[in-house]
């Protein structure tokens, strides 16, 4: 089974790859390309189901390309993904949630949820993303019209659809501003996750539902049905990313928007995003992020236009490790963020 | 909303439906039970302001607040004739803090006594410091008494726009902390704390503040360590009588070898004292009959016992010097009013320690005021750290809500401990420091000390200086 190191997830879309580790990209260029070449073949099935029983059998196959390919690092490589295989492979079809279950979600949802942990830095990413969401949208409405915002819930009437929402570090804090959020995940893992730490949360719970799937699915009953898209720190674990791209910007209303988060495609981003963030710093374990599926501002941009989206702002962002805070910054050669309005 | 929410939920995961129904469920069913946003344990003047702080802020409007605190209710405060014996001295960022709420109108429609100048002199030389506004239009701090400082802020807790869940006679039984107490990791594993009220109730809270005090139940639940100090010392506290009527706005005090006397104004014809000395002299100064302690207090002022020759040398000799570098610089020395009556009963001591917790947070729980810190009140510091810690936390957690985060989230927390920790842990450093240096006569520190104390009073952009810290 096909399992993201950050994530703890499993693989069930066909835009939607983690490679399991650096390791192998570093290791052997030859089984790197055919990976890439089995992951890039978009899987044409219109039901989820088959779609994941295809999956499972490519992934099964990657596994084993893995495995042959002869690495150096390949008993540790073989173990951690043996240990996956253990840890994360349960049946897939379920009806209801055992109290085990609940457990061992709310055991992950601790890692996900340790401010101090893993996902240090998402959690304190919200520190700029949650403001710069929430100050879009309410002027946006301000301009509209001249409605009243309660102090505490400047977000209420916005539904906002957070695509790859993780254990929901981003959703919690603008349901609790007052939008209504959709949370969808590939992975159903982390969709659990989410679930098992917001229900602690009744006044948040309310706002939240999160939903395993992928933004292809959504498109086909979801169209034009949020005021906001929110993608955050997602676009890098995409395989195909106009696709991914195309999909979510199909959600937003005419008027709306959409707020994207990544890492650009520089050679300072290989630097400090995966060399120093992953093996020096350990910021995040290796393997979390591969080079290749990064994207520039202009790129994105670019796909942002073909949809008629037109760029408002972006911006650079800076993690600074020791005071663990982000902070704005005019170069977007590292991470960056975009904010963008459809045509009405 | 709902519409399109159900197609998604038939669309994409038929098999989850039940599971996520059951979820939300669970997630209604606990909203019954006891849920607070945050819970203030201790209703002194530090908890009660903090609760105050928050039901007039608009961010806290739809927060649920509880206040606990183990005295029982005293109902509205009615000021009585005599002048109580625990005073403060509140300084100027406090009383912008109690006026955000109210409470600082509240404490001048009662009684409140301005100091506009301060004179710091010792015993075993001629060196003092003399501080005040420029002008002496500003007041450096104003001397009012406990009760009347809490009586105002719970007036005008009762009539918050934000209703706070005030219980007294009630404290807390236990706590459970997530990831901190034994009990969290066998039995619940809920994510909030839990207050334990004893019985079947309890409340589960996303922030617990800790403001019950130097002996504090919070912090040794959360397991924060503390540094203490124990100076063998006792500070005696009592209400004097002045012999006339006087513009009475200055604060008097005097280092003896045995520690700090210190002269509140309170009006025209009181005073506040707090005469820190020797455990065994303060029992002495307590069994005194009335006449003999009103003696031993102007003794305390004005004799010359302790004149160490030494120092009192070197002092004019460097006087001189400043003088001649910077002219005009050194205040003079003005005397004391003389003592004639204690009120009855208004004697008491207080033994003196020195605790500083090594931290104020852990996730979901924050201390605040003596919980977090307690000083010697040598520097009348003490109550104004921590209203500090009110002003610094609530704005925090004001920003916390603008940010949707979860108020027990320890990110905003640390940023909370860093603020006051940095301004904090150099007061209680230095308050240290000087009590040390104080307590003695011995000569080459009694030199230094005096020396000290002469160029401070010269150098008038640090004297500035310390001005803004202490009433900062
Ligand atoms: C002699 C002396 C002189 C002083 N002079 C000055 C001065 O001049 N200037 C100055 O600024 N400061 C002075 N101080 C310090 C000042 O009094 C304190 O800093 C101040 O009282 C601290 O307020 P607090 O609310 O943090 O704690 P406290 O005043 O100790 O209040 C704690 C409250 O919590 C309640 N409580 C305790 N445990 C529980 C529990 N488990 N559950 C519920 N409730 C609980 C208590 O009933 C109490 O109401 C002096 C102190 C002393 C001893
Ligand atoms: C680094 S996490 C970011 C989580 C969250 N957005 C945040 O910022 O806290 C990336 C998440 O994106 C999800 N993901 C990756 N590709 C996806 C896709 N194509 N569709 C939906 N989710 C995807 C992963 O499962 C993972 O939970």
């Amino acid at each position: 089974m096909f399992v993201c190191r950050t994530c703890r997830q499993t693989v069930q879309s066909a835009t939607y790859v983690q490679w399991p580790s650096r390791a192998c990209v570093t290791a052997g260029r030859g089984s790197f390309e055919q990976r890439r070449g089995v992951h890039n073949t978009r899987v044409q099935c219109q039901s989820l189901r088959t779609r994941l029983v295809v999956l499972q059998n490519k992934t099964n196959l990657d596994v084993s390309l893995t495995k042959g390919a002869g690495i150096s690092t390949s008993s540790s490589l073989q173990g951690s993904a043996e240990e996956n295989d253990q840890k994360f492979q349960r049946p897939m079809a379920q009806t209801t949630i055992d109290e085990e279950e609940v457990k061992k979600f709310s055991n992950l949802a601790e890692l996900w949820w340790d401010e101090a942990g893993e996902f240090e830095a998402l959690h304190s990413m919200n520190e700029l993303r949650v403001p710069l969401i929430r100050d879009a949208l309410v002027n946006q409405r301000q301009q509209e019209s001249e409605g009243t915002v309660r102090p505490s819930l400047p977000l209420e009437g916005f539904q906002i659809l957070d695509v790859g929402s993780g254990g929901g570090i981003l959703s919690e804090p603008l349901a609790r501003l007052g939008a209504l959020v959709v949370g969808v995940d590939a992975s159903e893992e982390n969709i659990k996750i989410a679930q098992a730490h917001v229900m602690h949360d009744p006044k948040v719970a309310r706002n939240i539902k999160y939903i395993q799937a992928t933004v292809e699915d959504l498109v086909g009953t979801e169209a034009e049905k949020f005021d906001a898209v929110v993608t955050s720190e997602v676009v890098e674990h995409v395989a195909d990313v106009p696709t991914f791209v195309t999909a979510c910007c199909q959600l937003v209303k005419p008027g709306g928007s959409i707020f994207l988060t990544t890492l650009n495609k520089t050679y300072l981003s290989y630097a400090l995003g995966v060399v120093v963030a992953e093996n020096l710093l350990r910021l995040v374990s290796p393997g979390t992020h591969d080079w290749n599926k990064f994207i520039s501002p202009q790129d994105l941009q670019y796909i942002l236009d073909q949809n008629d989206f037109s760029t408002r702002l972006l911006h650079g962002m800076m993690y600074n490790p020791l005071m663990k805070r982000w902070s704005w910054i005019k170069n977007t050669s590292v991470n960056y963020a975009i904010h963008a309005v459809k045509a009405t | 909303m709902a519409m399109s929410l159900s197609l998604l939920f038939r669309r994409c995961c038929p098999k989850n439906r039940q599971a996520l129904h059951r979820l939300f469920s669970t997630a209604s069913t606990s909203e019954s039970s006891d849920d607070a946003d945050i819970v203030i344990s201790g209703g002194g003047m530090v908890g009660a302001s903090m609760a105050c702080a928050l039901a007039y802020s608009d961010s806290f409007a739809d927060k649920r607040i509880v206040l606990l605190e183990a005295a029982p209710d005293r109902g509205d405060f009615h000021l009585p004739k005599r002048y109580s014996n625990r005073t403060c001295a509140l300084s100027p960022s406090t009383a912008g803090l109690l006026s955000s709420f109210g409470a600082w109108e509240e404490i001048e429609m009662m009684r409140s006594q301005p100091v506009r100048r301060m004179q710091v002199w010792d015993s075993c030389s001629d060196s003092m410091i003399a501080f005040s506004q420029e002008d002496m239009t500003e007041p450096l701090a104003w001397i009012v008494e406990n009760d009347v400082i809490l009586g105002a802020i719970m007036r005008r807790l009762r009539q918050a726009p934000n209703p706070v869940d005030i219980r007294f006679e009630t404290s807390a039984k236990s706590f459970v902390i997530p990831h901190v107490s034994e009990s969290w990791e066998e039995k619940s594993k809920h994510p909030w704390v839990k207050v334990e009220l004893g019985g079947e109730k309890s409340i589960y809270t996303r922030l617990l503040v800790g403001a019950d005090g130097s002996k504090s139940a919070v912090r040794a639940a959360a397991k924060l360590h503390t540094v203490k100090w124990n100076y063998e010392q006792t500070a005696v506290v009592a209400t004097l009588r002045l012999a006339e009527a006087i513009d009475n706005n200055v604060a008097w005090q005097r280092f003896l070898p045995t520690g700090p006397i210190a002269l509140l104004p309170l009006s025209e014809e009181f005073s506040s004292l707090v005469w820190t000395t020797t455990p065994e002299d303060a029992k002495h100064l307590l069994k005194l009959p009335e006449e003999s302690f009103v003696d031993a207090v102007n003794d305390a002022y004005w004799h010359e016992r302790d004149k160490n020759a030494l120092a009192d040398k070197a002092v004019d000799g460097f006087s001189q010097l400043l003088n001649n570098i910077m002219p005009g610089g050194t205040a003079m020395k003005q005397l004391p009013p003389t003592v004639t009556g204690v009120e009855e009963k208004s004697r008491a001591a207080f033994p003196l320690e020195l605790m500083h917790a090594s931290h104020y947070v852990r996730p979901r729980v924050a201390l605040i005021g003596d919980a977090a810190h307690r000083l010697h009140p040598l520097a009348g510091q003490g109550v104004n750290l921590g209203f500090g810690d009110v002003e610094c936390l609530t704005r925090i957690l004001e920003q916390a809500v603008a940010g949707g985060s979860d108020l027990g989230s320890l990110n905003h927390l640390l940023t909370y401990e860093t603020k006051r920790q940095r301004h904090n842990l150099p007061v209680v450093a230095t308050i240290d420091g000087l009590q040390r240096l104080y307590s003695t006569d011995f000569t080459p520190l009694v030199v230094a000390r005096s020396l000290g104390l002469t160029a401070v009073n010269s150098l008038t952009m640090f004297k500035n200086l310390i001005i803004q810290r202490a009433t900062a």
